[in-house]
């Protein structure tokens, strides 16, 4: 068990990581947290990714004498990719924000709510 | 030769127009440039469909990388006429929108909008286009971060909070679609989707493709609204600015859909899909809960763009409810239904922008007596609805008779008796804004009404004309649901 653990620890970084994530998302009220819970779920696939890519001992791929284990650039090239999508989803996030804190004077979603609840 | 490019031009050129749009000054330009542009894309999307047509599927290479190392893009009957029914939504929703957005948005973001609306366009186009699953993802996020900045440009300061929620659904959806891709390329190791066909077959069995699967249809069905990933819906498609409001209703969905198909019947295929994990059992049950709880809430909406978008789920349900079949005749039923559906639902918002020119509000009380002061708008209205309920001479009764015949085919009489029932639920809804409309006595501010702006009406006039054209000779959607069935079950 341990082994397990111990051989796969990235994988068990990224597991703990989205979860997390996820819960922030799910369980915070407030609007800013709810965008870093995000934030680190989508870190923990990013994780996942460059973990997935990476040998022991692997080397990027050159062919030459002497270079014989490879670990493969493609997840880190798509991460790349994938992190500049995330700061601009947080970019957007952070915009709704600062817009929704001045047209309701509050970031807190539930209290949001109520002011919404009272419009109607 | 040109035409040897048109798949990639079909994407880049409304993203190079996007930038290029937002540079432009403070006048009609950006609307002349924007419908321009789509309606350029829409000429090529008939082009395609065109080839495919007469030569089969398309591959493009992108700078000439072959496959499984270069980034492919794929159309084949599926995927242009998806393609087909994009750009035209697209093109007739942005030659009406002048006034719409003149009256909406603030004078300053004119520009930013078009732009928005063709990087819409462009992640909508990509994801149809492209054969790489990740290529899919980057698509999907650029439509997506456009769909939020744009939804959030509505009036109502509800427009930011309901941004906000679909930004965090959306978001959760695209990175679990991501996760997906993820496992996927772990075990194969190739992102080309018919080579990922392939692959999965000759190692099929692993833990992690199962995962993989789960991950892409929990996503997928998120950015879908389908049953009980819908919640962020209704408050989008309600509190946007009306041209928003329409395009994302008729497309942004569809297009999920389209991604639907490609995962279970491109991507793992259908024994994969239906036979190992059984598909169906889960599609089934969360397509008929859609259509019901649904429809039956969309009777009590107080506002007519949320009795729309309620609406929406249940058509979404429907299309859905067509693939948990898992015969052919469902999938093509799913397909005839993406079309019409996306032509009725863009007709019955453009009407709803109609009557708010001069209502300025979509609130049912509020468009009392609309039928008087606004009677061809109304009359659009009318028709729309006949068809979104189904009635014979509209592309609506053509999707329904389809979709009865295929579970027919599985002799459950207990659905078809649902599908009929629910379209009696249909009736209500539609009735209660008719009713509205014509027998109600008008409110005095709204007793000078007048007549939606001519290019306006025209437009909605043409989508309904369309869907009362496919209604009467449906023989086009129906042959190019055929072959696209074919090809996505091959």
């Amino acid at each position: 068990m341990i082994e397990l653990i111990a051989n796969q620890y990235s994988y068990w970084i990224s597991i703990l990581l989205m979860m997390a994530g996820l819960y922030i998302v799910i369980d915070h009220t407030n609007l800013l947290k709810k965008l870093i819970g995000l934030n680190i779920f989508q870190t923990s696939v990013f994780i996942l990714f460059i973990s997935m890519g990476k040998i022991d001992g692997g080397t990027a791929p050159i062919i030459e004498e002497g270079y014989k284990v490879f670990s493969n650039p493609l997840p880190h090239v798509l991460i790349l990719t994938a992190i500049v999508v995330s700061v601009a989803t947080t970019a957007v996030g952070l915009a709704l924000v600062v817009n929704i804190n001045k047209r309701f004077q509050s970031i807190d979603e539930q209290e949001i709510e109520e002011i919404e609840l009272e419009e109607e | 030769m040109i035409g040897s490019h048109y798949p990639i031009l079909q994407v880049v050129i409304p993203l190079m127009a996007a930038p290029l749009c937002s540079l432009l000054p403070r006048t009609k330009l950006p609307w002349l440039f924007a419908t321009t542009v789509s309606w350029i894309a829409f000429v090529i999307s008939i082009m395609l469909m065109l080839k495919v047509n007469t030569n089969g599927a398309l591959i493009y290479e992108l700078g000439s990388w072959p496959a499984p190392w270069g980034i492919q893009y794929h159309i084949d009957a599926i995927s242009a006429f998806v393609l087909v029914v994009v750009t035209t939504v697209a093109s007739i929703t942005l030659l009406a929108s002048r006034q719409l957005v003149e009256n909406e948005i603030t004078a300053t973001k004119h520009s930013l909008f078009y732009t928005a609306f063709l990087l819409c366009l462009t992640g909508l186009l990509g994801i149809i286009a492209t054969g790489d699953a990740f290529n899919v993802f980057v698509f999907l996020e650029i439509s997506s971060l456009s769909s939020y900045a744009m939804i959030a440009m509505g009036d109502n300061r509800k427009a930011l909070t309901a941004s906000y929620e679909y930004l965090i659904m959306g978001t959760i959806g695209a990175t679990f679609i991501l996760i997906g891709i993820g496992l996927l390329y772990m075990q194969t190791g190739t992102l080309n989707m018919l080579d990922l066909q392939v692959r999965i077959h000759e190692i099929d069995g692993f833990r992690s493709v199962h995962a993989a699967f789960a991950f892409f249809t929990v996503g997928i069905c998120l950015k879908l609204a389908l049953f009980p990933l819908h919640q962020w819906l209704p408050n989008a498609y309600a509190y946007a600015p009306s041209v928003v409001s329409i395009f994302l209703a008729a497309t942004a969905t569809k297009v999920a859909l389209y991604l639907l198909y490609r995962v279970f019947y491109t991507i793992f295929g259908f024994d994969f899909s239906f036979d190992v994990l059984n598909l169906g059992y889960i599609l089934l049950p969360l397509s008929v809960i859609a259509i019901v709880i649904s429809s039956f809430t969309a009777i009590f909406q107080p506002g007519v763009k949320r009795l729309l978008a309620y609406s929406s789920l249940a058509q979404i349900g429907y299309m859905t409810l067509g693939i948990a079949l898992g015969t052919q005749a469902g999938l093509i039923a799913s397909i005839i239904h993406l079309f019409n559906h996306a032509f009725i639902k863009g007709a019955l918002f453009m009407c709803m922008a109609c009557l708010l020119t001069y209502t300025h509000s979509t609130r049912l009380v509020d468009l009392a007596g609309a039928g008087k002061t606004m009677p061809w708008t109304c009359a659009a209205f009318v028709v729309g609805g006949l068809a979104l309920i189904g009635m014979p001479l509209t592309s609506g009764f053509i999707s329904k008779w389809y979709l009865i015949l295929a579970i027919l085919e599985k002799d459950w009489w207990w659905l078809a008796a649902i599908v009929l029932f629910t379209s009696l639920l249909s009736v209500i809804y539609v009735w209660r804004v008719v009713e509205q409309l014509y027998f109600r006595r008008p409110r005095p501010e709204c007793s000078y009404a007048k007549e939606a702006p001519p290019l306006l009406l025209a437009c909605t006039w043409l989508m309904i004309l369309i869907t009362v054209y496919f209604g009467i000779d449906s023989s086009y959607p129906i042959q190019m649901a055929t072959s696209a069935a074919e090809v996505l079950l091959r």
